[in-house]
């Protein structure tokens, strides 16, 4: 009702000025509605930010117009309630110039605002809020590209033993002389192949598999994912060519149970009981089934070896499993189980990566202390340390 | 070629989508987002892939009368079924297909899901366990957190000889403090190392240092 009344009145002022803009200059100026439209920055642009302050009471309506042209003529854009004070007008055309106007009817009275500066939309060729981030990538990859020359010119690298990474022969091991399976969990039951866990576990997979068709153990590897099945079926394929025993690969035992979350869940806890496999791999992203998996397969006695990324679910899997893979652990172990210079590598500059992020949050926790004292530092940390 | 080939690909989608990050504008948002439109779509002609590998197994387990291909029988005829449904009468809401999703699979999820608090429990039991100092440490933490988590602990701790009356929020700030302060910056440590790892196996895949997923089995 009101905006049926917000309207008339509009109509009713349009009419009364009777579409001479010198009228509603008077009107404006006269106004107390401060008015300033923007272009988003950081963005793909076609979008300009308006924000203004009014005296508005809590009845009044605002109506906020737009125009390609100072003289209008001026469209309505948005209605708005009392007490909004900014609006993102989006699907703009990005080199055009726009004009916004604001007009604020409380029941009584209409006010305009003068008409803003003309403002163009563009879009920005770099995110600034992302400086932070480029920093640290470049140094990262530089980091990195260190590293791999010094493991290409000979240099030794230590890196700390892994006790999961070394369990995983141990494991095949057992099942082997048991002569029962491995199963093998790429991830849970809702991660696709564009999760980087599921391509780190799908690496593990290739060494764990050559290994079972070199000791003649069956693998069983069931997917929530056509796509990772697909993966999985090619990796074991390969690993068992590599390992000489072609023949060892079976396309049937790498299959396709479901991608509901918890219908994979009960089809892998059915081929735990059934198949009672002797050792148990759960290597990816895992949700809610992580504990219902893991308990399951210890109840068979399974030795399990578990490994995410995922916060939530790591003290289920020490919990319940002999070895558990924390975190980087798992992107670590192509390196780790390969033991290839070059590969070992990036597990150092990983591991100087981390030593970089420790001192910037120490430099961090000083600049944020000393801005208690010194505000502007306090930009420094929020701009810099402290951007998306 | 036919291991550069895929390497190149690799390395020019995942130096685009680096770029994407990067560069808000139109020009490369754009067609960013359509890659990842193609990437939905392919998936999606993956299911194709599911649907065969899953029919193949069971179909040859009914075949050979395997053990438990009763049951075998049971997931050809719902897929089955389901797909019959669903072409034929929709699956929007008041259909036979969003009947049976709601009054069949939902709950034998949701059944599936209870079982978490049963398995809760027993790994609880095993891990609180104090057998050496760390799994101490656990326990006397894991016992402050769930009692401090719940009203009725907060309730008990009021009602506690001496200590309850001079110290009534002890047991809630306690808590708070495992939470905030050791709790968060172990798992921030965790989450900076993986991030760290997910983006190091990032540029070894983008750089063909790592190519197993390319089925060539080994490093470079």
């Amino acid at each position: 009702m009101r905006t049926v009344a917000l309207l008339a009145a509009c109509l009713l002022a349009g009419a009364a000025y009777g579409g001479d803009f010198s009228a509603w200059e008077q009107a404006a100026s006269s106004s107390k509605i401060w008015l300033e439209a923007r272009d988003v920055p950081n963005d793909a642009g076609g979008e300009i930010r308006v924000s203004w302050t009014a005296p508005t009471r809590p009845e009044s309506l605002q109506r906020l117009m737009r125009a390609e042209s100072p003289d209008g003529p001026f469209s309505p854009v948005a209605e708005l309630v009392s007490g909004i004070s900014e609006y993102y007008d989006q699907g703009l055309t990005n080199g055009l110039q726009y004009y916004y106007r604001l007009e604020v009817y409380d029941g009584e009275t209409l006010t305009a605002s003068q008409v803003s500066q003309a403002v163009v939309p563009a879009g920005s060729w770099f995110n600034t809020q992302r400086w932070s981030l480029l920093a640290a990538l470049a140094a990262f990859s530089g980091l990195l590209l260190f590293f791999i020359w010094r493991a290409r010119h000979g240099a030794a690298l230590f890196v700390r033993k892994i006790a999961g990474l070394s369990a995983v022969d141990e494991a095949i091991g057992r099942a082997t002389e048991m002569g029962r399976p491995i199963l093998y969990l790429p991830s849970g039951g809702l991660s696709a192949v564009s999760d980087i866990q599921t391509l780190a576990s799908l690496v593990i997979l290739g060494r764990v598999a050559g290994k079972a068709a070199e000791y003649e153990t069956p693998l069983l590897v069931p997917c929530s994912d056509p796509l990772v099945m697909t993966l999985a079926q090619e990796i074991v394929r390969a690993s068992c060519l590599n390992a000489g025993r072609p023949d060892a690969y079976r396309a049937e035992r790498i299959r396709y149970l479901t991608n509901e979350q918890f219908a994979y869940t009960a089809g892998v806890d059915g081929m735990m009981l059934r198949e009672k496999p002797a050792a148990n791999f759960m290597i990816g992203t895992f949700y809610a089934e992580s504990l219902i998996l893991a308990e399951t397969g210890y109840a068979t006695g399974a030795i399990q070896i578990a490994g995410t990324a995922m916060i939530t679910q790591l003290p289920f899997f020490v919990a319940a499993c002999d070895y558990t893979l924390i975190g980087e652990e798992i992107y670590a172990a192509s390196a780790y189980l390969s033991q290839e210079p070059v590969l070992m590598g990036t597990i150092k500059a990983q591991d100087w990566g981390k030593a970089l992020a420790l001192g910037l949050i120490i430099l961090g926790v000083i600049l944020e202390t000393l801005a208690l004292k010194y505000p502007a530092l306090h930009f420094f940390v929020s701009r810099w340390l402290a951007s998306q | 070629m036919k291991k550069t080939l895929p390497l190149i690909i690799t390395f020019l989608a995942g130096f685009y989508m680096i770029l994407a990050f990067f560069v808000p504008h139109h020009a490369v948002a754009a067609s960013a987002q359509e890659m990842q439109s193609w990437e939905i779509i392919i998936v999606a002609f993956t299911l194709v892939l599911g649907i065969g590998n899953l029919i193949q197994v069971h179909a040859a387990k009914i075949r050979q009368r395997q053990a438990g291909w009763p049951y075998s029988l049971v997931l050809l005829a719902c897929l089955v079924g389901m797909m019959i449904i669903g072409l034929g009468w929709g699956i929007n809401e008041g259909t036979a297909y969003y009947w049976l999703y709601d009054n069949v699979m939902a709950p034998l999820s949701a059944a599936m899901f209870s079982l978490l608090a049963f398995f809760i429990a027993s790994a609880a039991y095993r891990a609180f366990r104090a057998r050496n100092k760390e799994a101490t440490l656990l326990l006397v933490a894991a016992v402050i957190i769930m009692v401090g988590r719940i009203p009725l602990g907060n309730h008990l701790w009021q009602h506690l000889p001496w200590v309850g009356s001079r110290f009534p929020g002890a047991l809630e700030s306690l808590t708070q403090w495992i939470m905030d302060i050791p709790n968060a910056a172990g798992q921030r440590g965790i989450k900076i190392g993986a991030a760290l790892g997910a983006v190091s196996m990032a540029l070894r895949m983008m750089l063909g240092i790592e190519r197993s997923y390319l089925t060539t089995g080994g490093g470079s």
